[in-house]
């Protein structure tokens, strides 16, 4: 399951960068992530809009030939 | 002294229609022809001095293929000094020739403008049918890849052999800041069961270091030699192996260092360790391939070194160059090879310490950052067809589906700037003439070219203005002329006095 291990690692080592602002910087820093993580809550509620509706078929016609 | 690098950039599109029908070559004529009609007067190419088989090595093509040159497709040249038209299957801008690699930028973004208005145009003439859907990105997925070629001004007496040895280590490295990022494998390049995600769009396509060719066996360094200024003082190099950048800081940055590293190359001022890579071609994979960023590459001293520490080594030598003959050669006083520097710097530290720190400034940290987010809410993986879609409307260049244009991202220039520079061309090179002459007697340039223009100013045979030195037809030289001629044979019989 090399997709499950990357998204893993993905998440595991922004869990630790988190973890270090907070021990080194104070309120001000865990603010900020805070707010990052709102932003990007409400982009991804903004993007699930926005998505082309059958996923699927709209990669699979997405063939682009002939180019350089 | 290094030759003053003039620019530019071209980008070919992938295009879409909605639904599984599709015919590219016609949409791509649709869209071109519809900003034509509607945007700008429609001028014709003129493909007279157009040689895309030469090669800087110096000898004919043999046992390569020539670029095909397309005719009769739908060609046409703006009032900013660029060329929109139809390239294989695909609409294509070039960018006009650019001063500085920041005006390059700006002259980017204002293609992506060209391209939206072109999908309003199109959809407003046929509106009986879906309307083509254009995407800044270079593959689709499936094995097919479509270039963003750069393109830089050099001094035609430096050996093209010294060009070669000094921007190889450049091209394979810089990928760590120009990738627009990618899902999954398309070729078999790399093992596509060990790589989810990668750096660049392009890397995995090339399978050479040298050659003329651009659609198949593709060279990290292109050798053809279409100069389209006098040949024997200038030589155009032509770079096919970057990725298509939304990221304004990636775009700046790819055109920018490039442009120090020609200087350096013309100067003979690159970096003392020898870069040289015992297989650049396999090592572009592997920098593409490796999100730890931390991968050797074996150099041919026998010594390694990573993607990032090759960055380094240029960073530095850079430096030294900048303090030693300043970096007048990006076109003006040094101000813009400052801000590259700057930008340049900043990006490399970002990437050693924590890369995930650009996700408001690298294409490819940001489209990675947002996949990971929107896996974590779906609780899926790098395999689900909605990541893959979400990947590539990324690059969808419709404002109300735009993915990029839904991310904070740091700017380098104000959008008014962009929105002169759709109609308006670049003051610092020949393509000022061009562009003026186009807004101002569309009616009397019969073909226009990247080194001359026809005019028929009627009773007498057409008449030719060559313009063979990309630094000439500025407006410091031609304002003054052109805002005193009453006409095209005013103009004309100006210029012949």
């Amino acid at each position: 399951m090399a997709e499950q291990e990357q998204k893993k690692r993905g998440s595991g080592s922004r869990t630790t960068e988190t973890e270090t602002e907070v021990e080194e910087a104070a309120p001000a820093a865990s603010e900020r992530g805070e707010k990052i993580k709102a932003e990007l809550d409400d982009l991804l509620d903004e993007i699930d809009e926005v998505l082309e509706d059958n996923a699927e078929e709209f990669v699979r016609n997405y063939v682009q030939k002939g180019g350089q | 002294m290094a030759t003053t690098k003039v620019c530019g950039i071209e980008t070919e599109y992938g295009i879409q229609t909605p639904g599984p029908e599709q015919n590219p070559i016609a949409a791509s004529s649709v869209l071109v022809n519809a900003y034509a009609a509607d945007v700008e007067q429609k001028i014709g190419w003129d493909f007279e001095d157009e040689t895309p088989g030469n090669d800087a090595r110096g000898f004919a093509r043999e046992g390569s293929l020539a670029p095909m040159v397309e005719t009769h497709l739908a060609n046409t040249v703006l009032t900013n000094g660029a060329r929109f038209y139809v390239d294989h299957a695909h609409p294509e801008y070039s960018s006009p020739e650019c001063l500085t690699p920041l005006e390059c930028l700006v002259f980017d973004k204002a293609g992506e403008e060209i391209l939206r208005r072109a999908m309003t145009a199109a959809a407003f003439r046929i509106p009986d049918q879906p309307a083509p859907v254009v995407y800044k990105n270079n593959s689709d997925g499936k094995g097919n890849s479509y270039g963003c070629h750069e393109n830089y001004m050099m001094d035609r007496a430096v050996p093209f052999a010294r060009v070669i040895d000094g921007v190889v280590p450049h091209f394979v490295s810089r990928t760590l800041y120009i990738g627009a990022g990618k899902v999954g494998v398309e070729t078999p390049a790399l093992d596509a069961e060990s790589v989810d995600y990668q750096i660049s769009q392009r890397a995995e396509f090339f399978e050479e270091i040298v050659g003329l060719e651009t659609t198949l066996k593709r060279p990290i360094v292109n050798t053809r030699d279409e100069p389209h200024a006098d040949p024997k003082r200038f030589r155009r190099l032509h770079v096919i192996v970057g990725d298509a950048n939304l990221s304004e800081i990636a775009t700046f940055l790819k055109v920018g260092t490039t442009a120090i590293v020609l200087s350096m190359v013309e100067d003979e001022a690159g970096p003392t360790r020898d870069l040289s890579l015992s297989d650049p071609v396999r090592a572009l994979h592997q920098v593409s391939a490796d999100l730890s960023l931390s991968r050797p590459l074996a150099l041919t001293d026998g010594s390694t070194a990573t993607a990032l520490e090759l960055q380094w080594e240029i960073f530095g030598a850079a430096r030294k160059y900048a303090e030693e003959c300043g970096l007048t050669s990006l076109g003006d006083d040094g101000t813009v090879g400052a801000l590259v520097m700057e930008h340049w710097e900043a990006v490399l530290e970002g990437l050693e310490s924590d890369p995930a720190s650009l996700s408001d400034t690298l294409d490819w940290v940001a489209k990675r950052e947002l996949l990971l987010a929107y896996m974590d809410r779906h609780s899926c993986g790098w395999k689900d067809p909605r990541v893959a879609a979400l990947a590539l409307q990324y690059h969808d260049l419709r404002p109300d589906k735009s993915v990029f244009r839904r991310l904070d991202m740091r700017t380098l220039v104000d959008p008014a700037q962009v929105m002169t520079a759709v109609t308006e061309p670049p003051a610092g090179t020949r393509a000022w003439f061009r562009g003026k002459c186009l807004a101002r007697w569309p009616e009397a340039v019969v073909t226009a070219n990247w080194d001359s223009l026809v005019f028929d100013i009627g009773a007498d045979p057409l008449r030719r203005v060559p313009m063979m030195d990309p630094l000439k037809g500025t407006a410091e030289h031609t304002g003054a002329l052109l805002a005193q001629s009453t006409g095209p044979a005013d103009l004309l019989n100006r210029l012949n006095s």
